[in-house]
């Protein structure tokens, strides 16, 4: 198993204070334009496809594979798994993959949203975690 | 306009050292100027336009302008992480083009091992999002590897061909910080960092510097030094965007490489050496391919073997031994690169690896992370 490393507090803004929020409730949001149809993540006021100020926030299932995965294994907290996990609503999400062997990852594997706390009084942080289906 | 013999290479110099304890940063700037100017043949006073990149001790580029006791009309001080310096020989060209400047100065110095610093960005939009992963480049180009590996068959052992190449080149470079050969098993054996990368998959960290002196073409008529012209250049970023089509087995480079050439109006096949920036293994193989000197997926294939290796394969690369094997001063590997192909079109590298008639060469570089986002920057250069 991974030993548990310590998150360092995100910085919420006023262009994602919702996002954290949500986070806090352990729901993950991520943002749809309703100019262009396309979703995306990290969330962003003006859409990164189209230029269009009409994005809207909408909660993602939380569920998607990993498109790519490395294992840190030097430093503070390794090993640890960095991974891409592409979402089932499309955007990809650079994440880490907690609670399981990192060793046992692999690329399409299915994972969810496991929120990790972070700092006392910040919000968690969006990891994901293999859920077997 | 094409920026084709619009401006000259006249004066290259590499810092020595790999180690600088006693010396301040702005102190191996000055030295490094010195050096490109009198390889050039020119001095302080001729220089008219100073470049470089954020890193640089103090306010922009007006702390060391001051420092160096430079008078310039032009200054830039763009920032594309380690490949800024060969993005900065195309943007000093330009400026001669248009007569902003005729003597560009363009310097890097850092000491990393002597200051133990990494540095780090606060306050980019991602942060918040991508921070607490403690995704380093080791992770980051993994990622890529892992992917590219998962995509076309890629093995380990041939990203490992890549080091064996280089330090076939550093064993001749009395300055290189690892000029031991080493086997593709030596490179499996050593510790893994991040997946799929081994130690010996990464570059050094080194304390050091370099400068380069870009001219006008009255200027290097006048000099005593071998042409050697800008004839192609181009420059991209990639990164996520939003996260949709996310592709981590082709770099920014598969659009500033072709813009290079098209400029230049030649082909890869054409290049008889080339400098690919090589911060890890994978960054040189992802290259290859999106410059064209393979088909995307190629790339473990044409590394293989021994085929970087200046003397035994069909492109030689890096025989300064890189930054896998000589130097990556400051993190920022993307002078040594235009250093070397200098040297090479110049006949001056090491007769050991010196490329016969080299008259054509190709710089190209990946700044920031390339698993995450990315600058590409490369230089068509050609002896006259």
């Amino acid at each position: 198993m991974m030993s548990e490393r310590r998150y360092p507090a995100p910085q919420p803004n006023a262009e994602t204070r919702v996002f954290w929020d949500a986070a806090a409730e352990g729901v993950l949001k991520i943002k749809n334009c309703r100019s262009c149809f396309r979703a995306h993540y990290y969330p962003r006021a003006i859409c990164p496809h189209c230029g269009s100020d009409q994005t809207e926030w909408v909660v993602s299932e939380g569920a998607g594979e990993i498109y790519s995965v490395s294992v840190m294994r030097r430093g503070e907290g390794a090993p640890f798994a960095v991974a891409y996990v592409t979402l089932d609503e499309g955007p990809a999400v650079l994440t880490n993959i907690v609670d399981c062997d990192p060793d046992s990852l692999a690329i399409g594997q299915r994972v969810r949203v496991a929120f990790k706390p972070s700092e006392e009084g910040a919000p968690p942080v969006p990891t994901f975690t293999p859920s077997g289906d | 306009m094409s920026l084709r013999n619009r401006a000259y290479i006249a004066g290259a110099f590499e810092h020595p050292t790999r180690l600088a304890p006693d010396k301040s940063t702005p102190q191996l700037h000055a030295e490094c100027a010195a050096g490109a100017l009198a390889d050039a043949g020119l001095s302080l006073e001729d220089v008219d336009g100073y470049f470089c990149a954020t890193d640089a001790p103090g306010f922009g580029p007006i702390s060391m302008i001051d420092y160096l006791g430079l008078k310039v009309r032009h200054t830039d001080s763009t920032e594309m992480g380690g490949c800024t310096y060969i993005q900065h020989v195309a943007h000093a060209a330009e400026a001669i083009a248009l007569g902003k400047c005729k003597v560009a100065l363009i310097t890097l110095a850092g000491r990393p091992r002597s200051e133990n610093v990494m540095r780090f960005r606060p306050g980019a939009p991602e942060s918040a999002f991508e921070q607490f992963t403690g995704l380093t480049n080791h992770t980051s180009y993994g990622m890529c590897a892992v992917r590219h590996m998962h995509e076309h068959g890629t093995t380990s052992e041939q990203l490992a061909w890549i080091k064996v190449a280089a330090s076939h080149h550093a064993q001749h470079n009395e300055h290189a910080m690892l000029p031991k050969v080493v086997t593709v098993e030596e490179v499996l054996e050593s510790p893994m960092i991040a997946d799929p990368l081994h130690r010996l998959d990464c570059c050094v960290t080194t304390d050091g510097g370099g400068a380069l002196v870009v001219v006008a073409p009255e200027i290097a008529r006048s000099l005593k030094r071998p042409l050697v012209a800008l004839r192609g250049a181009g420059e991209a970023t990639k990164g996520p965007s939003g996260g949709l089509g996310l592709d981590l087995t082709t770099s920014a480079a598969a659009r500033s490489g072709p813009a290079a050439f098209a400029e230049a109006g030649v082909k890869p096949s054409d290049i008889k050496y080339a400098s690919i920036y090589d911060s890890f293994t994978i960054t040189v193989l992802i290259q290859l391919e999106d410059l064209g000197f393979c088909a995307k997926g190629e790339g473990g294939k044409f590394v293989a073997d021994g085929n970087l290796i200046s003397g035994t394969g069909k492109l030689p690369f890096n025989t300064d031994g890189g930054g896998l094997c000589s130097n990556h001063p400051m993190f920022r590997g993307g002078i040594t690169k235009v250093i070397e192909a200098v040297r090479q079109l110049r006949g001056e590298a090491h007769p050991a690896v010196q490329v016969p008639d080299c008259d054509l060469a190709v710089a190209t570089g990946i700044g920031g992370s390339l698993g995450a986002r990315h600058g590409a920057a490369t230089v068509i250069l050609e002896r006259q």
